[in-house]
Parts: structure tokens; C-alpha cells; sequence
């Protein structure tokens, strides 16, 4: 998270935080375990009244932000996400959101944006598919046009709280190639979700079927056929926000493992004493830093829409899908065995950061990304 | 930084910025591959490169862009550390003094710049700006390398002159400089951090015999100077007699804090201040014929995440130094990503190089040099100070952790056990 805060942005991410710390102690986590939505709507609509699915979202259409940089503002909750392992659906939600308020008709804007904003509704993003199709960018979705009909033919998944979700934003390859993306109700003729198991506490996922789910034109958001930008700018939110909450479960993870190293003794003397965890500890704290710096950088240059905004996002999972994972199982070693157990919080973080490296490109991925775009970049140049 | 930088006699940024965009334009020559300052080179070349970075230093001082936040009293332009930022970032793409920033500027013109009397500042810090003078530190010993508190070197008064005995060791380019800042013993008698001091001196006169050595990759820009009854007048003492730690904790500072200092010009990109000059691994993949290899893409990918992880890490620290939301201590955060991250980044170009790293036709060259910088991969963790060093002031002093026990602490220095003389 940035070390300069605006007064009014330290007061937007305290709020957050406080709200967090009283709505989801570990304990509730635990118990949302085997909750079928993993969170408690309520607490989403207060959520939302807080600010947390209306920042992307201009003040002209009833949204809005506290510094003006909505992205920004929005990676600050998403880092106390990371620190409390909270419930909600926050990434697809908010891409859904930005994504009608970026792309949408009047109509659209007039018939979603309220619910989806005061979380009377949930949007989720259908994007990702199923093998083989589970490579980042890979669409095999497909829209055919019939009868002055869009038809929709094909698997997404992951899809983040697909149960719940009152919302599909659908991206499909469309008949003339390109990307055409459409924002159905869930409850769609021919759209049919079933729960998959995961491994976070609270976050759910479905596996979506379009069985010749039949959509009409007012479906269609943004130009049929010419998505590829608005979902390069989903994808660069849904980033944004994994790699602030990573860097937040890091930050959490590295607060408890302090506290044990000062407070643990063998030996007679505290853990912290000893220069094989201090040297450790030291380089963690260093990757806990470059996490954030790049965090922070990624989120800018979205808020920005700046050239290098696909870059830094795909720069920022590779990094953090990394190293964030690595610093939370040094934490679990620092702790012996009581960090493998149930009983312990460190868990509710790592598995936080594992679900967000997996998620929207793994590492592989967006190394193999970063390096066409340097490709591109190069050729730019000649 | 900022109110200083809109306060009315300092020149606003933008101003700054397009003055300095058009001077770089009419004044300094486009960025030349073939002159990257660090690469390996013949002797001739050498001397050729730093002859033309003093005249390039003396173009910045005529045209004004010489020590950006230097006082205008000693011949700096007396703007502010956001200044030097937007040097940095303009001089991108343009030839520089690169061969003067570090140590020239930092630590040594740093150190002379905070402790220095108001007649030594005028005599040297000038003449550095104008390219005259290239300092190096005197401050490794061979009887001991992190542990610089314990030099060994020792200075003996005599009337108002010291006689200096001792051994210096990994001085960069000792042969081609002119100056040496110098931390020595002058007391024996009380613990060690309480006996140094610090003097500056000319590094080619009697007294001094400079021995270039041979690094493993073939490079000789290391040196090891033998001072053998060297005599400088007091007059080129630094800070208090016996003080000199006083003197050496900014110093080690400075040196810490290459990545995020604003004296010195470290163009946007350049992690510690030097672009090592060396191919892209975009680059190295390509030369190596494995741009289509999935393999090799991962590594790519993966090197230009850590190149940015770097520079992002740097920025924020150096901003939250600034800003005083950190404390002086996470200097040591950049040298340790600094250390750990380019050594990875030289493995990447290793296994990027595949097999002619190791053995290779003229034409692979480059690639038969990432073979051999892979042998040198350490120096990275090595130089500056050890990444342990770091790793020990982030821990202990950045975090609270509890410090190692130590024996030279509270004891005559003369009577703390030390190393079997080596060479």
C-alpha cells in the first residue's frame, strides 16, 4: 500500500479497515467455511455504502472516489481484503461494475448501475474457461447471430460467486473473429451454473454452461466483434486488485510472524535472535517491499490507462505470484507446526494469495505475456 | 521538496525540465551503445572512456547541470533533490559522466559536502564538478571486508603532518584516479569505533604504490594500495582526530543508499546508478536463437519482472525516506533486493546463453560473456558491502530484532582478536 496517503484516502482505508475488523474476525471465517456464498449479503450492501463497488464508476453516474484516481483508491481496499481474508465478491464485482460504466449503453447504465452499486445485485465476470481453454486470453465461448438472435455456446470457468451472482458479464469470440462482450441475467434460458469446490474460506466459484442461451441485441455491451480493449481493461482491474490483496495477505502474514518471533522463545532465547531467520526475515521484509512498490506502480498506471498499464499488471502477478507465496510459506516454516494447522490464522492468508496467483493468469502466463509485449514494444521501436 | 522547489528563488521544475531538455539537446551526445561505461575494455579504452567523462562532466558544470543540489557557493547549481529527479529522467538516451557518479560524487564528494571545512569544500568540491577530480574510498582492508570499522590502516601524528602505513584493497579504477578519501586508525588505545579518522588523499605520489588486481572474469579495475610512510598535511583530515566514525557512519550511509541518493545522476532505469551496459535478455534470447522457446520466454518474462520490482522497490523507498514514512535503515532493503535480484538476473542470461555460455563461435561473443559474468554472479551480494551486512541493519536495525553479540566492543582495539595477515 502507498506510504503517502491523502487525508481523505487514510480516512476511505481506515474506514474500510475498521468495518472489516468488526464484520470478520477470523472466527466468522472459519464458520463461513461451509457457507454456500461465503458471504453474508448484508455485509455486502454495507460494504457497497462504504464505497467499495462504486469507485470506478463516474460521479455522472452515481458513482465516485475519494482522491478523483478511482483505481487507486479501490487497491486500497483491496489490500485490507488481503490483510482480513475478507468475504465478498470485490474483483468481479467492481470489473463488472467498470465495465458497464465504461462500455454501456444509457439503458444499460440506467438498468444495472444502481443495483450493481448498492449491491442490491451481484455482476460476476464470466471469462476464464475450463481445460483446455484455461490459458489466460483464451475465449472459445462462441456468440452466433440467429434469428436477430445472439446464441451462446460454450464453458466459463472459473466464475466467481457464480451462484449468487444475479449478473453474467459474458466474453465471447465472435462469429467474424474478434471479441464481443454481453451482460445477461443469470437466469437466462439456456445458462445453467454448477458450485465447484475451492480452496479459500469464503470465496466461491461456479462452472457455467451456455446451452444455446439465446441473447438479445440490448445484451451486446460495447461494439460486437470489437471488445478487445474493454476486456484487456477488465483484466488489468481484476489484476490490480489480486495484487494489492496479495500484497495485504503478505503484509498480514509477515505482522503475525513478527509478533511469534519476538514472543517465541527456544532455547532461552527469542526467535528474533537467531541469524538464520533474522537474514530471512530480512529478505522477506525486502520482497514485501518490492510487492508493494509494484502493486502501487500497477494500479497508477491503470488509473492512468497509461501504455504500460498491461506490463506492469502482468509484471506485478509474475512478481507477486511469486514471492508473495514464497514470504507466506517462510511464515508457515517460522512457525513450526502450529502454522500447518487448522486452528492458526496464517492459513486464511496464504490460501488468499494462492486462489489470487492462480486466478485471472497464472504466473506462466503473464511471464509469456510480458515477454510479447516487450516483443511488441521492440518492434514499435525499429 | 516540493515547497522548496516552488519557493521563488529556486527555478520551477517544468522551467527546469525544458531549459535542461534543450541544453541535453544542443550539448550532450546521444546515448552509444558501444561506449556503455561498464563494459570489459582494453586499457587504452579505459583511460580513452574516463578522459571522455571528465570532458563530459565539464560540459555539465559550463552549462550548469554540474551538482544539481550542491550549494552555488562551492560551483553546484543549488537546486533541490527534485531537480536532480528530472535530470534523471531527461538524461535518458544521452551519453553521461557515468564514470563519475559513483564513488566520485557518492559517497566521497557526500562525505567531503557534510563534514568538510569551508576551505576543503571550496578545493575540491569545485574541481569535482568540473571533471578534475575522481575520487575513490580507501576503506576496505584485506585483513577484514564487512567489518570496515576495524581498518587496520594507521596514521601517526607528526607535527602538522600524518605518516600513513597501511593497505587498502578494492578500490575500482585506484589506477585512473586522482583523489582517495581514507579511513585510518590514529588510536590504538581505545575501542575501535572511537580511534579512526578520516583524510583525504592524492593517490598518485610517493608513498602510495597502487597494484591493479585480476578478477576472475579478466577484469583489473580492482586495486590494492600499500601506503608505506605516507605524509599528508592535517590540513586534509576530515571531521574530529579520532572522530572519524562519526564521519564513516554517513559515509556507510552514502554508500548504502546509492539507489535513491540525489547527488550524484542515476538515469531513470538504471538500478544502482550504473546501466551495466550489458544486452537485454529480450536480447540474450534472441542472439541465443530461443525467442519461440516456451522455456525461454518464461525466463524473459521473468527478468523484466524483477528489473521492474527493483526499480519500483528503489522508488518507493527513496520516497518514503523523503517523506520520513521510513527510517534511514531501509536504505538497506534496496542494496539487498539490488544484490539478490541481479544475481538472478545474471543466472537468467546464463541459462538464456544455453550452451555458448561456456563455448562459442566468434560470432557469440555476447553470449560467451553472460557465461563469464555468471562465474562473477557474487560480486553482486559482494560489493558495496555484504547482502548479510544488510541483511543484519534491516533486521536489527529497520526491525528491532536483536543484535549479534560481539567481542570488539568496549576493549582496546589493539586488543581485539583479528585476522592472520593474508597478503
Amino acid at each position: 500500500m502507498k506510504l503517502e496517503l491523502s487525508p481523505e484516502q487514510a480516512f476511505f482505508a481506515g474506514t474500510t479497515r475498521q468495518f472489516l475488523d468488526d464484520k470478520v474476525p477470523t472466527s466468522l471465517l472459519r464458520e463461513l467455511r461451509n457457507d454456500p456464498a461465503g458471504f453474508d449479503r448484508e455485509f455486502w450492501r454495507q460494504g457497497a455504502d462504504l464505497g467499495w463497488t462504486s469507485l470506478l464508476v463516474t460521479e455522472d453516474d452515481g458513482g465516485g472516489s475519494v482522491s478523483g484516481e478511482g483505481v487507486c483508491d479501490l487497491a486500497l481496499v483491496a489490500f485490507e481484503f488481503g490483510r482480513y481474508a475478507a468475504p465478498g465478491p470485490l474483483t468481479t464485482a467492481n470489473v463488472v461494475t467498470a465495465a458497464v460504466a465504461r462500455s454501456g449503453t444509457a439503458e444499460q447504465k440506467a438498468g444495472l448501475l444502481p443495483d450493481l452499486m448498492s449491491g442490491a445485485r451481484i455482476g460476476s465476470w464470466a471469462y476464464a474457461e475450463p481445460r483446455p481453454f484455461e490459458r489466460l486470453g483464451t475465449v472459445s465461448l462462441q456468440a452466433t447471430r440467429r434469428d436477430g438472435r445472439y446464441v451462446l455456446s460454450g464453458h466459463k470457468a472459473p466464475v466467481e460467486s457464480a451462484v449468487e451472482a444475479e449478473v453474467f458479464l459474458v466474453t465471447a469470440a465472435a462469429e467474424a473473429g474478434g471479441l464481443t462482450q454481453f451482460v445477461i441475467p443469470a437466469d437466462t434460458p439456456g445458462v445453467s451454473v454448477t458450485p465447484m469446490r475451492t480452496l479459500d474460506m469464503t470465496r466461491r466459484y461456479g462452472h457455467v454452461v451456455f446451452d444455446e442461451a439465446a441473447v438479445p441485441d440490448s445484451a451486446v455491451l460495447g461494439e460486437p466483434g470489437a471488445a478487445g480493449d474493454d476486456v484487456e481493461r477488465q483484466l488489468q482491474i481484476a489484476l490490480v486488485i489480486q495484487l494489492a490483496e496479495m500484497t495485504g495477505a503478505m503484509d498480514r502474514g509477515m505482522e503475525i510472524t513478527t509478533e511469534w518471533l519476538f514472543n517465541r522463545y527456544s532455547f532461552g532465547r527469542p526467535l528474533a535472535s537467531y541469524q538464520a531467520l533474522k537474514h530471512r526475515f530480512a529478505d522477506m521484509k525486502s520482497y514485501l517491499e518490492a510487492a508493494n512498490g509494484l502493486a502501487d506502480a500497477a494500479a497508477q498506471h491503470v488509473q492512468d490507462e497509461s501504455a504500460r498499464a498491461g506490463e506492469y499488471v502482468s509484471a506485478g502477478k509474475s512478481f507477486l505470484g511469486e514471492y508473495a507465496l514464497q514470504v507466506l510459506h517462510e511464515c508457515v516454516q517460522f512457525h513450526g507446526g502450529i502454522g500447518v494447522t487448522f486452528e492458526h490464522d496464517l492459513h486464511l492468508y496464504l490460501r488468499r494469495a494462492v486462489l489470487d496467483a492462480q486466478l485471472y493468469g497464472t504466473v506462466a502466463d503473464h511471464r509469456d505475456r510480458l515477454t510479447s509485449i516487450l516483443e511488441s514494444r521492440e518492434q514499435l521501436h525499429v | 521538496m516540493s515547497d522548496l522547489a516552488q519557493a521563488p528563488d529556486i527555478e520551477d521544475l517544468d522551467s527546469f525540465r525544458y531549459r535542461l531538455r534543450d541544453w541535453l539537446k544542443e550539448n550532450m551526445p546521444p546515448a552509444d551503445p558501444r561506449r556503455a561505461p561498464f563494459r570489459r575494455m582494453s586499457d587504452e579504452e579505459e583511460l580513452a572512456l574516463v578522459a571522455y567523462h571528465r570532458e563530459l562532466q565539464r560540459r555539465l558544470y559550463d552549462g550548469g547541470f554540474a551538482g544539481i543540489i550542491f550549494a552555488k557557493e562551492y560551483g553546484g547549481a543549488g537546486l533541490t533533490p527534485a531537480h536532480q529527479e528530472v535530470l534523471n529522467e531527461e538524461i535518458v538516451g544521452y551519453e553521461y559522466p557515468a564514470r563519475f557518479q559513483v564513488p566520485t560524487f557518492s559517497p566521497c564528494a557526500s562525505v567531503i559536502y557534510e563534514f568538510g571545512t569551508d576551505e576543503q569544500k571550496r578545493r575540491h568540491i569545485p574541481a569535482i564538478l568540473r571533471g578534475e577530480e575522481i575520487w575513490m574510498q580507501f576503506l576496505s582492508e584485506p585483513g577484514g571486508g564487512s567489518d570496515v570499522a576495524g581498518a587496520q590502516t594507521t596514521a601517526i601524528r607528526d607535527g602538522d603532518e600524518w605518516v600513513i602505513n597501511g593497505s587498502k584493497i578494492w578500490t575500482t579504477g585506484a589506477w585512473w584516479s586522482d583523489w582517495g578519501l581514507c579511513l585510518a586508525r590514529t588510536n590504538w588505545d581505545v575501542p575501535k569505533h572511537r580511534g579512526l579518522s578520516v583524510f583525504m588523499l592524492k593517490i598518485h605520489q610517493p608513498g602510495i604504490d597502487v597494484h591493479r588486481i585480476e578478477m576472475l572474469n579478466g577484469s583489473k579495475e580492482f586495486c590494492q594500495e600499500f601506503m608505506t610512510d605516507l605524509r599528508i598535511p592535517d590540513s586534509d583530515r576530515i571531521g574530529e582526530v579520532d572522530g572519524g566514525w562519526t564521519v564513516g557512519t554517513r559515509w556507510m550511509y552514502h554508500e548504502k543508499s546509492l539507489g535513491i541518493s540525489h547527488y550524484f545522476i542515476r538515469p531513470v532505469g538504471s538500478m544502482r546508478g550504473a546501466n551495466l551496459g550489458g544486452p537485454t535478455p529480450l536480447g540474450v534470447a534472441r542472439q541465443a536463437g530461443r525467442l519461440d522457446d516456451p522455456v525461454a520466454r518464461q525466463l524473459v518474462g521473468e527478468a523484466h519482472t524483477l528489473q521492474l520490482a527493483g526499480q519500483e522497490a528503489t522508488a518507493r523507498i527513496a520516497r518514503g525516506m523523503a517523506s520520513r514514512k521510513l527510517s534511514d535503515q531501509a536504505a538497506g532493503i534496496s542494496r539487498i533486493l539490488a544484490g539478490v535480484l541481479n544475481t538472478r538476473l545474471a543466472t537468467i542470461n546464463y541459462e538464456l546463453a544455453g550452451a555458448s555460455a561456456v563455448a562459442w563461435d566468434e560470432q557469440d561473443q555476447p553470449l560467451g560473456d553472460l557465461g563469464v559474468e555468471f562465474l562473477m554472479r557474487q560480486a553482486r551480494q559482494i560489493g558495496g558491502g555484504t547482502v548479510e551486512m544488510s541483511r543484519n541493519g534491516v533486521s536489527e536495525r529497520l526491525l528491532g530484532m536483536p543484535r549479534e553479540t560481539r567481542r570488539d566492543n568496549d576493549v582496546a582495539f589493539r586488543e581485539v582478536p583479528r585476522s592472520a595477515p593474508s597478503r
